[in-house]
């Protein structure tokens, strides 16, 4: 009953294209980005900002990220952790070599270096396809992971070998360093990631995101059309990996405050890969979902317990939690191998019809 | 009735051969295709059909000869060349983007003639905007040019296969082609689509001019479609004339049915 657009007449193809084109949608989504803003920081305790939001916050981005290249362009890359990596230490080097610029700038600069090594290992891709270019992003994962670890000059020969975070001020606000309060970080995160959301959005919807989904259902067509492969596919592996990049630098500077090589592992790279086809391939709503699938429901489910009053031993919770997230993994890709946006989106249509099936 | 007369060759195939490792696809051929008309290319199976349109349109590189492409000489097309200069083709099976909507598949094809770069399409406003709703307004008469408007936000690859064949027309058409090249518009049709199809494609050559090089295997489509017609056989030239003298030529009556020796 709600969730009705009878009556919304589009008289324009620019409200045709908008991305939301139902009211209820637009208001749906003026409401998350009002909680987001203002209850969230408000109402949410250091706990829930630093063990919940701003993960989420950071993972979504690079599920975006990675999204744009796997779910947009086709290119499967399983080198997400290390150019994630790259941004992370770009943005430590340039804090530690120019300490009075602004380390937002610092941040939105170090996926520049992101996206030239995500070109590079990019390259490949032109020859070859699918699961070999998997294969072939892992040697981009390997090979920086050694990086992270043997190049002392990333971490400015810091005997612990690990990077650990300056802080750097805005307007006399401790943005970044251990006095930055939770709250500051996480809004600073959200604006970032609302922005770059946005921007993500826009390029998918013109020419560009048009010829990497080109270049992913059919690329001879895509190449008849006039779409050149390399170019395209490149710039795919750009966008994302700067994407992946600043997501990496705001997961040291506003989320860990200090960060080893092992927080750029392999591991990072499946866990943004799942959270890409839990949440849905070519869906940046569904970016946020998967994070939010793979990153608040394990820390929930941890916390449950504690908050029904029943004691159990720490390790069994961790193990049931282990449990119930991946069978919870299954159900979903049994119920709708194409992830939560598309689910989503089919409950939004059977409100859309409700009483009726069709 | 057409609205431009047939004009000069726009297009020569010139002693072109194509050998894939030991066989030969396509046998030193030559023919032309002239402005405005319909060209029809034909020959039993295996005869280098396909192979010839793509090396029109710059898929395959021959071997020998070359293609003269608006008064331009070329050893081999290239596919950008041949998309940026104006020619478009359809497949002999379905080369959609089966995960993109009926609308996005028709804005592809105008992915060439787009021209605001990264920063504008990042903002999606202002210029950008005006160019993709500029855009959106030619799609959306091929759309209504060829009945597809109740389908236009539905995944091409939910369609069946007749519309899909429309779809595919369409995205060629929203190139803005001179030269339509189309690879059994037909095949697995049944008679009403088939006559759908021939109203569609008469009427873009008719009302836009559009010069048109099909491959058909229905003869009596290609018989009162085209206004030339070339023959080919295990990648030789057989005939080349229009139908009712490439329909009495023996050597083609021969190739198609066989003849009592």
């Amino acid at each position: 009953m709600l969730y009705r657009e009878t009556g919304q007449f589009k008289t324009s193809y620019a409200a045709d294209q908008a991305v939301f084109p139902i009211r209820q949608d637009r208001i749906g989504l003026a409401l998350i980005l009002l909680v987001a803003f203002l209850l969230v920081p408000v109402f949410g305790s250091s706990f829930f900002l630093n063990t919940m939001m701003i993960p989420f916050l950071v993972f979504s981005l690079a599920t975006i990220g990675l999204n744009l290249l796997l779910g947009y362009a086709g290119q499967l890359s399983l080198g997400t952790g290390a150019f994630m990596g790259v941004g992370a230490y770009a943005c430590y080097k340039l804090a530690t070599i120019f300490p009075d610029i602004n380390i937002l700038v610092h941040t939105l600069l170090s996926g520049l270096f992101a996206a030239g090594i995500g070109v590079l290992f990019g390259l490949p891709s032109l020859r070859i396809k699918g699961f070999y270019l998997a294969v072939a992003t892992l040697a981009a994962q390997f090979f920086l992971d050694w990086c992270f670890n043997r190049l002392p000059w990333l971490y400015n020969y810091n005997p612990s070998g690990a990077i650990e975070v300056p802080t750097r001020m805005l307007f006399g606000v401790a943005l970044t360093g251990p006095n930055a309060t939770p709250v500051t970080r996480y809004l600073v995160l959200l604006t970032l990631v609302v922005v770059m959301t946005w921007i993500a959005s826009n390029l998918v919807r013109g020419w560009i995101g048009r010829s990497w989904m080109m270049i992913r259902d059919m690329d001879i067509a895509a190449e008849l059309i006039g779409v050149r492969p390399l170019p395209t596919k490149l710039l795919a592996f750009a966008v994302s990996s700067y994407y992946c990049g600043v997501a990496g630098a705001l997961m040291v500077f506003f989320w860990l405050g200090a960060a080893e090589p092992p927080s750029f592992s392999i591991n990072t790279s499946f866990q943004v890969l799942f959270m890409v086809i839990i949440g849905g391939l070519g869906s940046l709503a569904g970016s946020f979902m998967g994070a939010a699938f793979i990153w608040i429901l394990p820390v929930l489910l941890r916390a449950l317990p504690e908050m029904l009053g029943v004691t159990i031993a720490a390790a069994t919770v961790e193990h049931v939690s282990l449990i119930v997230i991946g069978a919870l993994i299954i159900v979903v890709l049994i119920v709708e191998p194409h992830g939560c946006a598309r689910l989503w989106q089919t409950a939004k249509q059977k409100l859309r019809t409700w009483p009726f099936p069709y | 009735m057409r609205q431009r007369a047939i004009g000069e060759v726009i297009l020569a195939v010139e002693d072109v051969s194509l050998r894939f490792g030991g066989v030969r696809a396509i046998a030193d051929v030559s023919f032309d295709i002239r402005a405005h008309e319909i060209r029809a290319i034909i020959g039993p199976n295996g005869a280098g059909k396909s192979s010839m349109l793509n090396v029109i349109n710059g898929f395959y590189r021959p071997q020998e000869g070359r293609i003269v492409w608006k008064g331009q000489a070329h050893r081999a097309m290239r596919p950008y060349l041949a998309a940026s200069t104006g020619i478009a083709r359809t497949f002999q099976n379905i080369a959609l983007f089966k995960g993109m909507t009926v609308l996005d598949n028709l804005m592809s094809g105008r992915t060439l003639k787009m021209r605001r770069g990264f920063f504008w399409q990042a903002l999606r406003y202002g210029p950008a905007l005006e160019e993709e709703i500029a855009h959106r307004r030619r799609v959306e008469e091929i759309i209504d040019f060829l009945e597809i408007e109740h389908i236009r936000k539905v995944p091409v690859g939910r369609l069946p296969y007749g519309l899909q064949k429309r779809v595919e027309l369409g995205r060629a058409l929203a190139m803005e082609p001179e030269l339509l090249l189309l690879d059994e518009p037909m095949a697995g049709m049944n008679l009403e689509e088939k006559e759908d199809m021939s109203r569609y494609i008469l009427e873009v050559n008719e009302q836009l001019g559009t010069t048109i090089a099909l491959i058909e295997h229905d003869m009596s489509v290609v018989m009162d479609l085209s206004d030339r017609i070339v023959v080919l056989d295990h990648g030789q030239l057989l005939a080349d004339g229009p139908p009712e003298v490439v329909s009495r030529d023996p050597a083609v009556i021969e190739a198609y049915l066989g003849v009592a020796h």
